[in-house]
């Protein structure tokens, strides 16, 4: 059984391997990545000025649109499945996945679904222009006649991440090295296992939303048109059931790899691992529980607005928790900044950043003047780019020499980190301000007093594009002519099952499974 | 080495905190580099400004203290300095404190923002309704009981839009008719939607409330600062959303009372204008206007609309065929498609205005005439 | 080795979790609009009112006055006239009213509408009862006709006493060519 790979595309067609699997898993998401930035530099350079001069308001908002689906579904989802794919594995010691075949069809899902979704930008009519959010009734009585295909492309994807987190969840329960129990599995595993079961829970909720909204266009039905007794409100709250576990969806393996990271640096052990777990547990329980904060301006009833504010400052206390953690591991540690951990400890800055405007839209009177606003903008994409974005690439950085047994060039590595680091906050900062200055989110055009803010938004983010396609160079030149490092452990305060198996590591690993002690 | 410390602390936090210090000082009206919210002019919008900076102030001052730890961290367990690794790795007593305390921050934070929401949704004693409804790509007030009753539009010309023109002071803030109520008076809101989903803001009020079709949602202002204040539609509604802004002329009561009355009298006099005959070249001068003000947004200033999305009017369809199919899709729209029923949303003088400017403008010379009497007998059955 | 793999268990957990997931969707779709209708029908919130009202008590609170205001909204182009004859009432609770609504179908072509009431404060919706509606019903109007449309209401004598307004809309949409509306599973008209 321990031959090697097979030859050509058929071994990427028809491959098993968890290695294999979570290579093409990171490839897809990078090149998602760039599509996805490439309608942000749309965008951004719309709105580099008031007026229209690049493209028309209906196709900004299908870039709009367009931006927040790929970027959700087809860059940060998939890049993180990526890496549970590769290291789940390695760090519990397990030959490969649970289901190998299915885990081949959850991926080769992906490219057919973003290949329908983009070839809507083609098709008459346009894209989706509805927002990544699709309230109804602008999509489905007002939605372009490509909203099948969008539908479609939801199904499809739901239907990757649910067989996805299957996969986790049963190697995960199964397959651990004998000795291995729950609480001495590493944090990314942890917070897979978690994520995987939110994921389970709520992705057939959007799949049950995009359903009954395919029902309401071509069947007649009226889950949510108000003309045959439904309501419009109801879409709102089933999509945010999905929609805000899905955030935390998001982050929860990012937290799970900022604790691997920061504790190698630091070289010291993660500080409180039990906390961090019953933390992680609670955030993933409280997810379920504080939707409706996404639709505090919708006409809710005072004690709905008061248990939705109560509840989603709540979830602050285990995050902070979190925040406190990473930091007593720093403390007293003897650290070094090397890329990965360039990239996490701007992770634990500039996501608390994005936590801090989270507690501020959580109260619901001050969201009067926030809510829909670039404010909220701000907000998510500190804790989405700057938190998740920049979890996934110190992961790259982190375990490339480990996939690759090529070393990064750590000059190349930093000066990436640091411009991307500007470019981020050059773009994203002053969001804030044009949010309380009272600019719309999904605006195509805006009067003259968010001119300069605008401006240098746009600046920062042909910055930080920039800085993405150096890290593809840094990648690919790591890969092709990266100096070749063949010690097991690559970081000397590395701690894990991966770091045991030689660098790179075998096709094949684990095929008879560690004792843990 | 704690000096050494303290030093680099005041070094990179020094301009930190004069940043901070200034952001409340630079959030003026009008001001381009805008960092704040503005107080606004209603006691619920203060409130709403004095809890803001509340919570930011707490997150601020939180998050120097924590960065500000982890600097030092970061500054003095380098191992390049010589650090040696400690082995701790838990505290039941450290993760008990940082779970209290920014609990017991939040829940007292709590307090305030619940009376603040109890006062935002407390309408009752109203002294005036305006029933406010937005329309894909507009907003229609109406002054309940008073029988007053307008649209209010973007007047933003295309060409400033599209660059061919210098861009006004207010440019996309400006209205055709801006929505007129009196200060130190608490006007409720009614607000719904025609269409799709919008959003009615006027950050100046702290009033912001979703516009749902089929739905009725109510909000109140008491403004005691009269003036004039610009807001925005803020939920996603199609290609028009940044385009249908809101403009509050607030006025002294007595000054109120006055542009009531005569607001009464000028809509008296509209519907009069219904029995009057224009000329040809009124009705294509005030055709022309009022088609660039509510056509052109689809159709386009030279009528030859948007291939595949929006009809041409130019040499071809309804423009150059019976005048009674026009009157038709003008006065009902046309079901299931864009076009909306301007039967109520226009004057009979601007339906039939325009109507006659389709007709003979841009090369179409039908040469028929369209009188506002037309249109309304035509609404009549006759 | 392969034979360390525990199939049996891995086949259980997907079943599970398989399980899981359709339920999961199960829910979305056939519990949540249930729940969710149950809970406005049940606290008001939404200001849905609800069907025919049948008259229990017909003792009316003479010491206090209630306002109701009458708000129409024609969704989308909807080319129907349609407005309220009064646009507000005064009522004691418990007191039976009758308004009248205008409609008019200013088209050529025969039409069906549906008028969807909505009220406001939420509050008050549990206490606002209709004896007879127009919108229990679709409307048709032929081409050019016109019509009175009546509502019957009462405003339930235990309404709290910090309802002062009503504010009471319709909603008129074009139903002509939809299938039927009240389709499969949980859509419903307000009988």
């Amino acid at each position: 059984m321990a031959h090697g790979p097979a030859k050509g595309i058929g071994r990427w067609l028809f491959t098993t391997n968890h290695k294999d699997i979570g290579t093409m898993y990171l490839w897809f998401s990078f090149a998602m990545f760039l599509l996805g930035g490439s309608f942000a530099m749309i965008i951004r350079a719309e709105l580099f000025q008031p007026g229209m001069q690049i493209i028309r308001p209906e196709f900004f908002n299908q870039m709009t649109t367009m931006h927040g689906l790929v970027m959700v579904f087809g860059a940060i989802m998939p890049a993180f499945v990526g890496l549970a794919n590769w290291m789940i594995p390695l760090q519990i010691g397990a030959p490969d996945m649970a289901l190998p075949r299915m885990n081949n069809l959850s991926f080769w899902i992906l490219p057919f679904a973003f290949a329908l979704l983009t070839a809507t930008l083609f098709m008459e009519g346009g894209a989706p222009n509805f927002g990544w959010t699709f309230y109804a009734p602008l999509s489905t009585t007002y939605a372009p006649p490509t909203v099948n295909y969008f539908i479609f492309g939801v199904h499809l994807m739901g239907a990757s991440s649910i067989m996805g987190s299957i996969n986790i969840i049963a190697t995960v329960l199964n397959m651990r090295a004998p000795g291995m129990t729950l609480m001495k599995m590493p944090m990314f595993v942890w917070t897979w296992l978690i994520t995987a079961f939110l994921l389970i829970a709520v992705m057939p909720v959007l799949a049950g939303a995009v359903t009954m909204m395919l029902m309401d266009i071509n069947f007649g039905t009226s889950f949510f048109n108000a003309a045959g007794g439904g309501d419009p409100v109801l879409f709102q709250h089933v999509f945010w059931f999905f929609g805000h576990p899905e955030v935390y969806i998001i982050i929860l393996p990012a937290f799970g790899v900022i604790s691997h990271i920061i504790p190698a640096f630091s070289r010291k052990p993660l500080f409180g691992y039990s906390s961090m777990v019953y933390a992680t547990a609670s955030i993933a329980f409280l997810s379920f529980i504080v939707w409706a904060h996404h639709m505090f301006l919708v006409g809710m009833p005072i004690g709905g607005e008061l248990y939705f504010m109560y509840a989603t400052m709540l979830i602050a206390v285990p995050t902070a928790a979190k925040v406190f953690n990473w930091i007593s591991t720093m403390f007293r540690g003897s650290l070094s900044f090397e890329t990965p951990m360039l990239y996490a400890v701007a992770f634990v800055i500039l996501f608390t950043i994005g936590g801090f405007t989270g507690i501020m839209l959580a109260v619901a009177p001050a969201d009067i003047q926030y809510h829909d606003t670039y404010f909220v903008v701000a907000h998510f994409h500190y804790v989405m780019v700057a938190g998740a974005i920049f979890s996934s690439t110190a992961a790259v950085y982190y375990w490339l020499p480990k996939w690759t047994g090529k070393m990064y060039n750590e000059t190349m590595g930093k000066v990436q980190f640091w411009i991307g680091f500007i470019g981020f906050n050059v773009t994203f900062f002053p969001q804030h301000f044009i949010g309380l200055a009272g600019m719309p989110r999904r605006y195509s055009d805006y009067a003259l007093q968010f001119s300069d803010w605008n401006m240098v938004s746009s600046i920062g983010a042909f910055i930080y594009g920039t800085a993405q396609l150096l890290f593809l160079y840094n990648v690919i030149s790591t890969i092709r002519s990266g100096k070749p490092v063949s010690e097991p452990k690559t970081w000397d305060g590395a701690e894990g099952l991966e770091w045991m198996v030689a660098t790179p590591a075998p096709y094949h690993t684990f095929a008879t499974p560690p004792v843990i002690k | 080495m704690l000096r050494r410390a303290r030093m680099l602390f005041t070094l990179l936090f020094a301009p930190v905190i004069s940043l901070a210090a200034s952001v409340s000082a630079i959030a003026e009206e009008g001001n381009n580099w805008a960092v704040n919210m503005p107080r606004g002019v209603t006691s619920v919008s203060n409130s709403i400004y004095d809890i803001h900076m509340l919570v930011f102030w707490i997150v601020t001052i939180t998050g120097i203290l924590v960065f500000a730890v982890m600097f030092y961290v970061m500054y003095a367990h380098r191992k390049s300095r010589g650090a040696v690794a400690s082995n701790f790795h838990e505290n039941t007593t450290a993760e008990i404190v940082w779970t209290a305390i920014p609990a017991v921050i939040l829940i007292l934070l709590c307090i305030p923002a619940t009376t603040t929401i109890l006062d935002v949704y407390d309408t009752s004693e109203a002294e005036m309704d305006v029933k406010v409804t937005g329309l894909q790509w507009k907003w229609q007030y109406e002054y309940l009981g008073e029988d007053v009753k307008f649209l209010s539009e973007l007047a933003t010309p295309e060409s400033e839009i599209y660059n061919t023109a210098p861009k006004g002071q207010y440019y996309h803030e400006e209205v055709t008719e801006p929505l007129v109520i009196p200060a130190n008076t608490k006007v409720r809101f009614l607000i719904t939607g025609q269409d799709v989903i919008h959003s009615w803001w006027v950050p100046d009020f702290g009033v912001k409330r979703d516009a749902l079709p089929g739905f009725i949602n109510e909000t109140w202002a008491n403004v005691y600062k009269p003036g004039i204040y610009r807001g925005q539609c803020t939920e996603l509604c199609g290609k028009g959303h940044a385009f249908m802004p809101i403009v509050v002329n607030v006025l002294e009561k007595e000054e109120f009372k006055t542009w009531l009355a005569d607001k009464k009298v000028e809509q008296a006099a509209i519907r009069e204008l219904t029995n009057k005959t224009f000329t040809m070249d009124e009705l294509m001068e005030k055709g022309e206007v009022a088609y660039n003000r509510s056509c052109a947004g689809c159709h386009q200033v030279n009528g030859q609309g948007i291939p595949g999305i929006f009809p041409s009017l130019v040499g071809q369809g309804i423009a150059v065929g019976p005048v009674e199919a026009h009157i038709d899709i003008i006065v009902n729209g046309q079901a299931g498609t864009a076009m909306q029923a301007f039967g109520d949303q226009l004057s009979e003088l601007d339906q039939a205005a325009i109507i006659t400017y389709e007709r003979n403008a841009w090369g179409n010379d039908v040469g028929d005439i369209t009188q506002p009497i037309d249109v309304y007998n035509w609404k009549k059955g006759k | 080795m392969e034979k360390d793999i525990p199939k049996n268990s891995i086949k259980k957990t997907l079943l599970k979790l398989s399980i899981g997931a359709v339920g999961m969707f199960v829910f979305a779709v056939f519990l949540m609009p249930p729940l969710y209708y149950a809970l406005c029908d049940l606290t008001g919130i939404g200001g849905k009112t609800s069907g025919r009202y049948e008259v229990q008590d017909t003792t009316v609170d003479t010491s206090r006055t209630i306002k109701v205001q009458f708000l129409t909204v024609n969704n989308g182009s909807m080319p129907w006239d349609f407005s309220p004859k009064v646009t507000e009432v005064t009522v004691h609770p418990g007191e039976p009213k009758a308004v009248t609504f205008y409609a008019k179908n200013r088209t050529s072509k025969d039409m069906v509408a549906q008028a969807v009431p909505n009220l406001t404060p939420f509050n008050a919706t549990k206490y606002f009862h209709k004896t007879e509606c127009f919108c229990f019903n679709q409307q048709p109007l032929s081409a050019w006709s016109e019509i009175d449309m009546p509502l019957v209401f009462i405003v339930d004598k235990d309404i709290p006493k910090t309802v002062n307004t009503i504010t009471l809309s319709y909603t008129l949409f074009d139903v002509t060519d939809s299938l039927s509306s009240a389709k499969f599973p949980v859509a419903r008209l307000n009988r």
